[in-house]
């Protein structure tokens, strides 16, 4: 699996990201600069990751999902090509219209950092074949505006269309006000876009992929991947 | 107008009056010091400038005298204080680089961007000497929870220490957090940086290399902060808020850029020296690079980048704008240097050069500000051996004098949900302290432990000190301070290698109060030498007083070790349902100034705890040594709180309860709470018992056991047992409910 992890200025765990990919799919990602107006040739997925590009100081991923590389991400999704956005980076592909919705304040008004349970509520897609469906993970979040909201109408769309891949709950599967962490609308903690191949989370799967630095559920998502392209690079 | 040494003519506008050299923080003696090292009146400009070097912050003029006794050295220190940062040798060309650094005074005034300012300051610290930050601590100090202002403090540093660090990316691991009266008017915020760097790649302040180019890197100079490092050098009284224009504002994001800008101009070998634009800005910056490398400067401040129009030089010397640097550039590295610059957005701009003259030449517009010579500035400041007298010694308080007045039970459980031992949770989720993929021990434990690179080897990390042991006996708490540090890495199994310091201290004109930092510094030292354990950067914060009223004394201490094997490190929580409980170190049951004493017994009270140096080494080198051997399957460390709190500690972490044996003696309440030092709590499986007890008789460590690991509740001796929901209940609920505003006091 060949993949690019984007850096716009700001970005803080693209180093955490790649040490990832890096580790489950033997193959060093490339770092593709915010200026850059090309993807490297063969890219087979996109990785947004997390950060805070240009300090969110307009408004969570605004500037950055204006940059010269996200045209070549958005030609990229639009022939089909699988792209992953986490935290900043789903935020980021909210702004730049690949994924529906907006990600607000917290409803605390507090940035938050600890792990949280997850459901995984569809296994059929590349970003959670390696996951069952209705399986229960443990990721960190660790953000200050990742409580999803979009329209009635779009929400009512996308759940018709069973496009929310995780949802925040309690360790046993079940969802409520308690395991609502940041407020989301029905608890959404990630979303794949009508095409199927533009994925959004807050969580950081990719800060749960060794026991020793906590746990490995987040494994499950990039095992995935990989074996969505084969184990070839 | 005057004529300088060089020859060049001064202009002096205005006059310098006593009212002008006093608003400037200068003493009267002082101003004549200035005068018969220059010859003539100083320019307003050079006013300025003497006044930045030569405060209490900058200078160390109080305070200096007494540091000289700490020790600085081992064979794995590759840079001791007087450089941006400490930097040790981990091995494998591994180096660590470290500081601590307080914001007090601007985050009492404005506590968000005061937090966040002291957060960007240290981070810049260690990453101007060429090393990647791989963990954050901090050690707070707020007053009484009932003072009006407390709670707004607290809320407005932390999301300040939050909102830098996360943006920036680097996480925040641990730390520790306190509240007594003392601090009501004048809390504490000492920021602590940990980095990452070869050993053969660190980059110092020292300039070398005459006619060498002078870049100013980082964000534009504004008029912020002007004289925020004066401020930090007086006391506060009513009108302090008043000073709120002196705090400057914090931009984490153009730290990233310049932190990734610096790491890859170094990766490309551009940079001959480099000193961040701190405390005193531009003023102590360049005057640093020239003094250290025997070399003259001249900066030519038209060509500074401003953010506004207009700035005069006097402020533009002394503006405290944040995320700036100071560079010396190999010439021929320039357009490579400029290029990763502005590829990053960031200003770059060439204000002076190195010269042969060793003069300090600050012009504007082609007019002469100042000419001073660059060396006296910082080597000629004043030093004050001030007057100290020793604190009394207070009583030993004998244990059969303390009548509990509540049940140990009850003791334990008011104990474990009171403000100072109470769970800092509500703080540490609002850092992110798991960025970087490394974070091995997360909060809540002794000592954080954070992966090296990919391992095997780890660091862990710690900030201790005791201020009310401190206050009634400034030696033993000293040595306490350092000793707990010692003891908290140990826990963890990491060698304990070095420790920065942050001095926090009322003022020093006052002879009581001299005779807190002197005893702090003596108690340091002594326990330095003694650990092997030495003293590698620090920073030193007086006239911590408001309206006369001085803080606790405290030096915080940031310790750091190194773990030759991260997976080996050990954690507080009980592991297994039928592991033995032993205690490792002496208990006599001290009480005097204990935890239980002041919460329990409302009794602020008697001599702290002593500290024998000899023992604590040889404790914490054998519970290293179990560690390392895998016998012990969980390790704590014994401080605020004594037996049971640990105790609790260890069962809050793992939802599993315990057991334990009444103690002996007549009075149960101290052998539970007392504070005695160098103690541990450790747990082993009970086929590993035999071979601890004879390791400790071998190595004349005194162990027992205690009780055994199980169940659902603590069951101290034969008081009623407490369960460890209802423990954990109270524990995790004061600072959020404080936090909320839904405690009565």
């Amino acid at each position: 699996m060949k993949s690019a992890v984007l850096v716009f200025p700001g970005i803080n765990r693209e180093r955490d990201m790649a040490r990832t990919l890096k580790l489950v799919s033997g193959v060093e990602p490339a770092m593709v600069w915010h200026a850059e107006t090309e993807l490297p040739a063969g890219t087979d997925l996109v990785v947004v990751p997390g950060g805070f590009s240009y300090g969110d100081y307009l408004r969570c991923g605004a500037i950055a999902a204006r940059a010269p590389i996200m045209d070549a991400v958005r030609a990229f999704a639009a022939r089909g090509g699988l792209v992953l956005g986490v935290c900043n980076g789903f935020q980021i592909l909210c702004e730049s219209g690949l994924l529906p919705g907006v990600l607000m304040r917290n409803t605390r008004l507090k940035f938050i950092c600890h792990d949280a349970f997850l459901r995984v509520e569809r296994s059929d897609t590349p970003f959670t074949r390696g996951y069952n469906a209705g399986q229960v993970i443990r990721v960190p979040v660790a953000h200050g505006e990742g409580n999803y909201i979009a329209d009635d109408e779009t929400i009512k769309r996308i759940e018709g269309e069973g496009r929310v891949l995780f949802r925040y709950c309690a360790p046993d599967g079940t969802l409520g006000d308690g395991s609502n962490i940041n407020g989301s609308i029905n608890a959404i903690a990630g979303i794949v876009s009508e095409g199927g191949n533009v994925a959004g989370m807050m969580p950081h799967p990719e800060n749960h992929v060794e026991s020793i630095v906590g746990s490995t559920d987040g494994r499950g998502l990039f095992v995935g991947l990989v074996s969505q392209f084969g184990k070839a690079a | 107008m005057s004529v300088a040494e060089s020859g060049k003519t001064l202009r002096n506008e205005p006059k310098i009056t006593p009212e002008l050299v006093a608003e400037h923080g200068l003493k009267p003696d002082e101003y004549q010091r200035i005068l018969d090292l220059i010859g003539r009146e100083p320019t307003l400009t050079e006013l300025g400038i003497f006044s930045a070097m030569w405060n209490e912050h900058c200078s160390y003029k109080s305070s200096k005298v007494h540091l000289r006794g700490l020790p600085t050295d081992a064979p794995w220190v590759i840079q001791g204080p007087g450089e941006n940062a400490g930097v040790i040798d981990i091995g494998d060309g591994l180096a660590v680089v470290f500081k601590m650094e307080s914001h007090n005074h601007p985050s009492y005034i404005e506590p968000y961007q005061g937090a966040t300012t002291g957060v960007g300051g240290i981070l810049r610290d260690v990453f101007t000497m060429g090393a990647r930050p791989i963990a954050a601590l901090n050690a707070l100090s707020f007053g009484d929870p009932k003072h009006p202002k407390t709670r707004h403090l607290v809320s407005g540093v932390v999301a300040g220490i939050g909102g830098y660090g996360n943006s920036f990316g680097v996480p925040t691991v641990g730390g520790q957090t306190r509240f007594h009266t003392r601090y009501d008017g004048n809390i504490l915020v000492n920021a602590m940086a940990v980095g990452l760097a070869r050993a053969d790649k660190i980059f110092y302040a020292a300039a070398s290399g005459v006619g060498m180019p002078i870049v100013y890197l980082g964000s534009k100079t504004g008029r912020d902060g002007i004289h925020g490092a004066s401020m930090a050098s007086a006391e506060f009284d009513d009108d302090s808020e008043e000073k709120r224009p002196t705090v400057q504002v914090g931009d984490p994001f153009a730290e990233k850029l310049l932190l990734e800008a610096c790491l890859e101009i170094m990766e490309k070998d551009c940079v001959i020296a480099i000193q961040d634009m701190g405390a005193a800005g531009l003023t102590c910056s360049a005057v640093e690079m020239g003094a250290k490398g025997d070399l003259g400067v001249t900066l030519d401040l038209e060509k500074v980048p401003t953010r506004e129009a207009g700035m005069s030089g006097y402020e533009m010397m002394l503006s405290e704008s944040q995320e700036r640097m100071l560079m010396v550039l190999k010439p021929e590295k320039e357009k490579e240097a400029e290029d990763i610059f502005r590829k990053w957005g960031l200003d770059f701009a060439i204000v002076g050069e190195t010269t042969p003259t060793k003069r300090f030449l600050i012009r504007h517009h082609g007019e002469t500000l100042a000419d001073l010579p660059i060396k006296e500035l910082g080597d000629e400041a004043p030093v004050y051996n001030r007057p100290f007298v020793e604190t009394p010694k207070k009583p030993v308080i004998d244990a059969k004098d303390v009548t509990p007045p509540l049940s140990n039970a009850d003791a334990l459980l008011k104990l474990i949900g009171a403000p100072d031992l109470c769970s800092k949770r509500w703080l540490w989720e609002q850092y992110d302290h798991i960025i970087g993929g490394n974070t091995v021990q997360r909060p809540g434990g002794d000592a954080a432990v954070v992966r090296v690179e990919d391992g095997p080897k780890g660091l862990a990390m710690t900030c201790d000190v005791t201020p009310r042991y401190c206050e009634a006996d400034p030696f033993e708490g000293g040595k306490q301070a350092v000793a707990e540090a010692y003891r908290n890495l140990s826990a963890v199994g990491a060698t304990p290698l070095a420790i920065t310091d942050n001095l926090n201290f009322g003022n020093p004109e006052r002879p009581e109060i001299m005779g807190q930092f002197v005893g702090c510094v003596r108690g340091i030292s002594a326990a330095c030498k003694a650990l092997d354990f030495p003293v590698v950067s620090g920073n030193v914060s007086l006239y911590n007083e408001t309206n006369g009223r001085a803080i606790l004394p405290t030096p915080s201490i940031g310790g750091v070790g190194v773990l030759a094997d991260f997976t080996r490190s050990a954690s507080i929580a009980f592991k297994n349902d039928g592991d033995a409980v032993l205690l490792i170190g002496e208990t006599t049951g001290w009480l005097g100034q204990s935890v239980y004493l002041r919460d329990v017994c409302g009794r602020e009270e008697g001599a702290p705890p002593p500290v024998d140096l000899a023992v604590e080494r040889r404790h914490g080198e054998f519970v290293r040594k179990l560690i390392g051997e895998g016998r012990v399957t969980a390790v704590h460390d014994l401080a605020d709180g004594g037996l049971a709190v640990a105790l609790a500690e260890m069962a809050m972490a793992s939802g599993l309860g315990a057991t334990l044996d009444a103690p002996q003696g007549a009075a149960a309440h101290a052998d539970w709470f007392g504070e005695d030092q160098a103690r541990y709590v450790v747990t082993a499986k009970p086929d590993d018992v035999a071979a601890v007890v004879e390791a400790a008789r071998v190595a004349g460590v005194a162990v027992q056991a205690i009780g055994r690991v199980g169940g659902k509740a603590i069951t101290l001796g034969n008081e009623k047992p407490v369960a460890v929901a209802d423990l954990a209940k109270r524990f995790e609920s004061w600072l959020p409910d404080y936090m909320a505003g839904t405690i009565e006091h």
